[in-house]
């Protein structure tokens, strides 16, 4: 039990804030919002999937990823091609000159389903293909790079190459991906209507629990020893290098995980949207991804959720009301993120956190009783919510 | 290709060929300028191609004002606007370079991130003072039209003007950097800034004005663009990969590598262009940098230097 605690939750620390942040999303915000803004909140947590791996991968490895895009983007659109072929079946499409092809498929005078969409007709393989061929496109970069010991800035800029070399390869073969309008009209899935309120509930709870099960499953390898040695890694590679250990490799495996966390938040993403298209591909949305991860805190797991929910309930409203403002605000927040904060809100948190707890002086008592003990007691503090929620606000 | 008789595809090579030049000399104001700031201060700077769009803008609003209160002087404003191109992307990047960059030196990956922010107000700082529409300078009348040597070859003159542009400022990068003595502090601080400290170089300045001057130059890459295409306010992030990418792969710190590697990208680039589509043109070229740099990471010419 002890272990479980220690390396899954990361202690009482951990422990607490994973209840805070389970109890915001299960619970607070189900409540609070109706089905549209819990679909939106729930677009966003898909980011935060992105933004836990860039935790992983550039607070903890040192490695700066500015492709996290790419693998956000073929887990969408992994997703997306399976509900678009379920869309597009022989009745659905009887009026294109050849039915059951995509509709965009038979606008640029395709006849037959191209050999890389039919896996896609299989929900197994397609959930197979989301969770190995980020992973394995990750491993061939990662290998070609971390055994060159590439890393650093090239790294950074090389992904970013990448990820704009698929979105041009998007864009242009419309044909084969639906172009710049992306893969839309997904309505169903195995059957089931995704567009209803229901199926957006049940996406939601799906997507919550995936990403704390991200969360924990992160958490793990953090706290475990090669957690160590990923620190180790990015504060002193030779020196690891030098005591024995296959750098590169612990990069790679470290990156191909990454991925494979961005990519089901891509799926998570279609599911929940209901379309893909490569604007969440290319350099814009992947550096995006980086900001979420530097304003949560890039050493904080679960400072990284809360930085993507900030940034983009922040982009939403000001790109509603003051559209003009929104780019300037997000300008000064790369810089003064970089300049003033470097660990983001749960930086913050650390130096100033024990100010709130001293106004709010019963939240310490609590927390005092509630871990004098074992810690299983600890989980009836999911129940008290509301003493969370202040500590929120505060935050 | 069975449709083209042999000379008509020589006419084709030769003028995708000087489209590919035209390409090259863009290519290569960015990157002479990104090579210096990359290269010699290994400072990334996300908002170079935002520094060419101040020198576009410049000359476009230089243009306006020629034309409103000195039409007699239209023909010769471009070279003044050069200059002052130069100068206002100049002393930016020194203002930039004395607020952000020199808090950042020691965190790579950082810089990165905040000079995108900047990027990211300068753009929008275009958005609203010029407008989301793409501008384009009034040019003079010696720069429009086309030199023919021969019937089916044209070649025009804006392209030939960016080229000869493109070498000047070259030579003077090489002349700066090689043969002044403000060239011989750069290079000092490049390969060992404590040393150099030591024996009594500024080495703050040096940074603060080699990065100005890279910027200076991307303002000049501005002007030389409006020649060429129309500036909107996300032109230079379209030109910010390849930028990147023509530094990295002719191995950052040798301007050489630098001039041949853009020559190569353009070349690659617009000579694909012809037969295949544009996008897919770009495709091949950008995955074969790719994929040669992953092989050969340190570029074409790799640095000779001790970091």
């Amino acid at each position: 039990m002890n272990f479980v605690y220690e390396k899954l939750f990361g202690g009482k620390q951990g422990f607490i804030g994973l209840l805070i942040l389970a109890a915001l999303i299960l619970i607070v915000f189900p409540l609070f919002f109706d089905i549209f803004r819990l679909n939106l909140i729930g677009k966003y947590l898909t980011y935060a999937f992105a933004a836990v791996s860039l935790v992983l991968l550039w607070g903890y490895g040192g490695t700066l990823s500015l492709g996290q895009g790419i693998f956000f983007g073929l887990g969408g659109y992994g997703m997306a091609m399976f509900l678009k072929l379920e869309a597009s079946s022989a009745e659905n499409t009887s009026i294109q000159s050849t039915p059951g092809i995509p509709d965009f498929m038979d606008w640029n005078q395709i006849t037959e389903l191209p050999w890389f969409w039919v896996p896609f007709n299989s929900f197994t393989l397609t959930l197979i293909a989301i969770l190995t061929i980020p992973a394995l496109f990750a491993y061939i970069i990662g290998a070609a790079m971390f055994k060159r010991r590439v890393g650093g800035v090239y790294f950074a800029i090389i992904t970013q190459v990448i990820a704009v070399i698929l979105t041009i390869l998007i864009v242009g073969q419309q044909g084969f991906t639906g172009g710049i309008n992306g893969i839309t009209d997904l309505r169903t899935l195995n059957g089931w209507d995704i567009t209803s309120d229901s199926a957006k509930y049940i996406f939601y709870f799906i997507n919550c629990g995936l990403l704390i099960a991200v969360i924990i499953a992160s958490r793990f390898i953090l706290t475990s020893k090669f957690g160590s040695l990923l620190l180790a890694m990015r504060d002193k590679e030779d020196r690891v290098r030098f005591s024995g250990y296959d750098v590169s490799n612990f990069k790679i495996f470290v990156f191909c995980f990454a991925a494979l966390i961005s990519a089901i938040g891509g799926a998570l993403f279609t599911l929940q949207v209901g379309f893909m298209s490569p604007s969440f591909v290319g350099i814009v949305p992947s550096i995006e991804m980086v900001i979420f991860a530097a304003v949560g805190g890039r050493m904080s797991l679960i400072g990284a959720v809360y930085g993507t929910l900030l940034v983009n309930a922040g982009k939403t409203a000001f790109s509603e009301s003051f559209p003009e403002l929104w780019l300037f605000l997000m300008g000064g927040l790369f810089i003064s993120v970089v300049m003033f904060f470097p660990n983001g809100l749960a930086g913050l948190w650390d130096d100033y956190g024990h100010y709130v707890t001293r106004h709010f002086s019963f939240l310490s008592t609590l927390k005092n009783k509630l871990f004098k003990k074992s810690p299983s007691i600890a989980l009836e503090a999911a129940n008290d919510s509301n003493v969370s929620e202040q500590q929120m606000t505060k935050l | 290709m069975g449709e083209y008789t042999y000379s008509e595809l020589g006419s084709i090579l030769a003028m995708q060929g000087f489209a590919g030049i035209s390409l090259f000399s863009v290519l290569l104001l960015m990157a002479l300028g990104l090579a210096i700031i990359f290269g010699q201060m290994g400072v990334i700077n996300m908002a170079h191609g935002e520094f060419m769009a101040v020198g576009a803008y410049t000359t476009y609003f230089l243009s306006v004002l020629t034309e409103q209160y000195l039409p007699s002087l239209m023909p010769y404003y471009f070279i003044f606007a050069i200059v002052i191109a130069f100068l206002v992307a100049g002393v930016l990047g020194y203002l930039a370079e004395f607020a952000l960059i020199r808090h950042l030196y020691k965190r790579p990956l950082d810089t990165l991130l905040a000079t995108w922010g900047l990027s990211l107000i300068m753009q929008q700082s275009f958005r609203s003072i010029f407008g989301a529409r793409e501008v384009s300078p009034t040019l003079p009348e010696w720069l429009l039209g086309s030199y023919q040597p021969t019937e089916t070859i044209d070649i025009p003159l804006n392209g030939i003007f960016v080229l000869v542009l493109t070498g000047v400022v070259t030579l003077g990068v090489f002349y700066l950097l090689y043969k002044s003595s403000w060239g011989l502090r750069v290079r000092a601080t490049t390969q060992n800034r404590v040393m150099s400290g030591a024996v009594g170089i500024n080495t703050k300045k040096v940074d603060r004005y080699t990065f100005a001057l890279g910027c200076g130059i991307a303002g000049i890459a501005g002007a030389a663009f409006t020649t060429i295409a129309s500036t909107g306010p996300t032109t230079g992030s379209l030109y910010i990969v390849d930028t990147f990418m023509v530094v990295v792969f002719g191995g950052a710190a040798s301007l050489f590598g630098t001039i041949v590697s853009a020559f190569t990208i353009a070349q690659t680039q617009s000579i694909l262009e012809f037969f295949i589509s544009g996008s897919m043109a770009k495709v091949y070229t950008l995955f074969a940098l790719v994929l040669i740099l992953m092989f050969k990471p340190e570029g074409l010419f790799a640095s000779k230097v001790r970091r």
